[in-house]
């Protein structure tokens, strides 16, 4: 065991076990030997070899030195940490949800098709698209087939000259990294004074070259882009389509539709608005909107359905109809994963929609926006909020002003954050906020819970400008503390190697 | 049932707080995008008839029931309970990416133990901390190889799976990139006659090879072509879609490949009707600075204590945008969380006893279905737990037949490869029995003595 590894709880699985010990789930095989010539097997792969109470102590214990929503308060910017119910992992764990293969013929897979066909129609509803693909499997994902839907529709129209994708400087880093993965140009957008797309910078870049306006709304600062209208107008008479991210989508349902807005494409993540847990970083889920021009470029396939001959009528309207894949989109763009679509995502998210109907998810964007605006107002007596009007499900915060009096920044309010239980805010984004802090709470979080995390920040800001060598010093509490990150990216070490 | 916590009089309070009289008034939107129509979602139920809803999809599901004999890159494995105890832990379930590394050290390393598991099973020096699935991870290593020599065309064997073949197009005709394809030989693996030839161009920024291949065999570019790709600057891509495999049979890097791109489904993922699944990426070390997606890596922290962190974070999206290597954000970290408890139970024996269990099962299935009348193997290769079955007649009917008989008895390769419309490709795992299989032999006679009738 190397020095490092013996000053810390949890080695590594590689540093434990004993070859002899590993767990026969499976009858005493022959020899592979047996079954393939000798030339093709291999013989050098040492995979170390635990009991199974050694594997199950090993990754219980990695879970208690990872934080999660299940332990505390989350208020990271566009992320979305709301809670999310068991019911959704219950019903995708489901034998005949979960042991579905891709192949199984559509006959046999009607129950599935049915929850893509209910989701897909209760999405296209809900933000006002004329129709939703669920094969991309997350947002970014998702962004990258809408803009092959828009080169592949400007090339069919003879606009190939179109090339350039427009992004606003509070965008998410994924729209101009998508744009670029299409070979387009990016012209990046100058937010103006009000923290919004301004509509002369905007002209000034649109033009025949224009392919597509990518825009979040609300936007990246948690405000809402009150000239959408005009905005879409001038972009679509330029040429050009309009692109919908839709991370920050918890603000607008039942409230505004992108569709309606003007929007030709867009995304959402399920597993932000629609509870599906985050994993840790995945898997997502993106399914991908489109007006009615732009249909019959969707990746494929797409979920088709029909009356069926003798249907009895339910109170629900999908059981009257059979369901199948449909591959045969001669203009689409292709398809974009291995199957058909992140499907146990899809569960979930029908399954929060159930939870919630109509009226509950216009709920659920009111009080998320409840919670942001409550906050905000609660911290800007300590913390500078560079735009003091009603945001929407989230808001900015900047540490400007303290670090130039105390030389504490936003990093380490984030980090002394951690040591009060709590997860940090997204930091330094959008870019154009200097020592951003950018907070949403979601609508899962109680008050108590919001005045508590108002109480805590106070202190540390308070902390800082008496003593902030104590803020600088943050975390002490957790089983590190700030890491050597130059070290990590100089000298990668990215896997263990036995010595 | 409703997930949020605000009573009446929390709401009045907050709005005070805020200085606004209403909801309505918080909320309000210009007039020209303000929501008029009714909108139509499924409808709210309580959580009990929740249950009962996606109990009647999933009722509906009757393949999932079915005797199954499908692979074609999505695997019927057995996943011991503990992966799911553990994997469902809330901490792990309910955590973002892991910028805060101080607080998220136990999901940061299981993330390098699964990078740790990937290079061991590929044989190759660096693993990222996972893509969506086996096709993405294709068409990124591709893209990989077009950042590392500039070149704008891709060289690809058609015994690629056609669904990753496929997606590997849609990424290209994004990039403007090529992609020519090596036909299929007739043992079915890839015929590399023109390979050479094509390659002394020096066009192809990569050639790519997928062992054991769509069609179960075993696949690879011999020592000549090995030796012209080095020569030429084509860089070996290997693409493994039964991950399984790796646990008995030489890895890609075997036989050159510098980039292997593969699917670990098999390591206790559900099949889940397609996704989610788990891509990886593997490769030597000088493409470093060039694999998308997150790496984690073991540093120290400011006591000197051992640490994990994401890692080599200037090559992503959120810091370079339009210049990132790939626009990828989530990765797929709870699959390859369970994939890593999946091998860390196995272990060595247990991963090689559950892959020779493959190879003997599905060798049971082949000689029994092949000593059937109107049955034989369509290819005389090395196979790992698939391989492909011509019947001598259109496959679909007959497999609509047997579908008939709740048995499920692999996909008919018609509909990727229009010349072996009579072939169906079959699968056996650990988990295929001698009376699936017996029971599969008795409804394939059957079903050819219906078809030869006709």
């Amino acid at each position: 065991m190397s020095q490092l590894a013996s000053e810390m709880g949890t080695p590594l699985i590689f540093e434990q076990g004993q070859n002899g010990r590993a767990n026969r789930y499976f009858a005493r095989a022959e020899s592979a030997a047996d079954y393939l010539p000798a030339e093709v097997l291999r013989d050098d792969l040492m995979l170390p070899e635990n009991t199974e109470l050694d594997v199950v102590r090993h990754y219980t214990r990695l879970s208690q030195r990872t934080f999660g929503i299940d332990l505390g308060f989350y208020p990271l910017g566009s992320c979305t940490m709301k809670y999310n119910p068991r019911i959704n992992d219950a019903v995708a764990n489901l034998p005949g949800l979960r042991d579905l293969h891709p192949f199984a013929p559509d006959e046999m897979a009607q129950g599935a098709l049915q929850i893509m066909y209910e989701l897909e129609r209760s999405l296209a509803s809900l933000f006002g698209m004329a129709a939703f693909s669920l094969n991309p499997a997350a947002g970014a994902h998702a962004e990258l087939a809408a803009l092959l839907v828009a080169k592949k529709y400007f090339r069919e129209r003879g606009e190939s000259g179109r090339n350039t994708v427009i992004v606003p400087d509070t965008a998410h880093g994924t729209n101009p990294a998508s744009a670029a993965m299409c070979g387009f140009r990016v012209i990046s957008l100058r937010s103006d004074e009000r923290g919004r797309v301004g509509l002369d910078e905007l002209e000034k870049v649109l033009g025949p070259e224009t392919a597509v306006c990518m825009m979040t709304n609300p936007n990246t600062l948690g405000l809402f882009e009150d000239h959408i209208v005009e905005i879409a107008k001038s972009v679509h008479d330029a040429g050009g389509l309009m692109y919908y991210d839709g991370a920050n989508a918890n603000a607008l349902m039942g409230n505004a539709r992108p569709g309606d807005m003007g929007f030709d494409l867009m995304h959402l993540n399920t597993h932000k608005t629609f509870t599906i847990p985050h994993g840790g970083g995945g898997a997502g889920h993106g399914p991908l909107g489109v007006a009615a021009h732009l249909t019959d470029y969707l990746p494929i396939p797409v979920v088709r359905a029909s009356k069926m001959p003798n249907g009895k009528p339910t109170k629900f309207v999908s059981d009257g109809l059979t369901f199948s894949l449909d591959f045969d989109l001669p203009k689409s763009i292709g398809p974009m994963r291995s199957f058909w679509s992140n499907f146990a995502h899809a569960v979930r998210a029908l399954a929060y929609m159930y939870a919630n109907g109509a009226q509950g998810l216009k709920r659920v964007s009111e009080l998320a926006v409840l919670n942001a605006n409550y906050l905000r107002v609660k911290i800007a007596p300590f913390l500078e909020t560079p735009y003091p009007e009603i945001c929407r499900h989230e808001f900015v915060a900047s540490a400007q002003k303290l670090k130039k009096e105390t030389g504490v920044r936003a990093l380490d309010i984030a980090k002394a954050l951690l040591d009060r239980g709590y997860m940090a805010p997204t930091m330094y984004f959008p870019l154009l906020v200097p020592e951003c802090l950018m907070i949403e709470p979601t609508e899962t979080e109680s008050k108590e819970t919001l005045d508590g995390f108002v109480e805590s920040l106070r202190e540390i800001v308070e902390t800082a400008r008496r003593d902030p060598k104590q803020i600088l010093d943050a975390p002490t509490k957790t089983v590190v503390g700030r890491i050597d990150e130059t070290r990590a990216a100089r000298q990668p070490d990215l896997r263990w190697q036995s010595h | 049932m409703p997930y949020y916590p605000h009573t009446e009089r929390d709401i009045e309070q907050m709005l005070a707080v805020v200085g606004v009289a209403s909801l309505q008034e918080l909320l309000k939107v210009p007039e020209a995008v303000a929501l008029r129509e009714e909108l139509d979602v499924v409808p709210a139920l309580p959580e009990t008839e929740i249950g009962k809803r996606f109990d009647e999809f999933a009722s509906k599901n009757r393949a999932a029931q079915a005797i199954s004999f499908l692979g074609a890159g999505a695997y019927r494995h057995y996943c011991p309970p503990a992966i799911m105890t553990l994997a469902m832990r809330g901490e792990f379930l309910t955590a973002y990416t892991p910028y805060q590394a101080e607080v998220s050290q136990g999901y940061l390393q299981a993330i390098y133990e699964w990078q740790t598991y990937i290079c061991l099973l590929t044989g190759l020096d660096i693993a990222n901390a996972s893509v969506y699935d086996g096709a993405t991870a294709l068409a990124e290593a591709a893209i990989m190889a077009l950042n590392a020599n500039g070149r704008k065309r891709i060289l690809v064997s058609r015994c690629i799976h056609p669904n990753y073949r496929a997606v590997l197009k849609t990424y290209c005709d994004g990039l403007d990139v090529e992609i020519d394809e090596l036909p299929v030989s007739t043992n079915g693996g890839t015929d590399f006659a023109q390979c050479a030839e094509l390659m002394a161009r020096k066009e192809y920024a990569a050639l790519a090879v997928q062992s054991p291949n769509f069609f179960g065999n075993l696949d690879a570019p011999d020592e000549a072509v090995r030796a012209e790709a080095e020569e030429s600057g084509t860089i070996l891509i290997g693409v493994v879609a039964e991950a399984l495999s790796l646990a008995v049979l030489q890895p890609p890097s075997n036989w050159g490949a510098e980039i292997v791109a593969g699917e670990a489904q098999s390591f206790g993922v559900a099949m889940a009707y397609g996704g989610p699944y788990v891509g990886f990426i593997a490769s030597k070390n000088a493409h470093l600075r060039r694999i998308p997606g997150r790496l984690v890596g073991r540093t120290v922290d400011k006591h000197g204590k051992e640490a994990y962190v994401l890692t080599l974070q200037a090559r992503e999206q959120h810091i370079r945008r339009e210049r990132a290597t790939s626009n990828i954000c989530t990765n797929q970290a709870h699959c390859a969380l369970i994939a890593t408890i999946y091998l860390a139970l196995l272990g060595r024996a247990g991963l090689q006893d559950c892959a020779t269990e493959n190879l003997r099962r599905s060798r049971e299935l082949a000689t029994k279905v092949s000593s059937m009348t109107g049955c034989t193997l369509k290819f005389d290769a090395p196979f790992f737990n698939e391989f492909v079955v011509d019947v001598h007649t259109d496959a679909v009917p007959v497999l609509a037949r047997l579908q008939k008989e709740n048995i499920l008895a692999g996909v008919a390769l018609g509909r990727f490869y229009a010349e072996y419309s009579n072939c169906i490709l079959m699968a056996a795992t650990e988990l295929t029995s001698s009376a699936d299989i017996d029971a599969l032999c008795d409804a394939l006679k059957e079903a050819l003595h219906v078809a030869a009738r006709v």
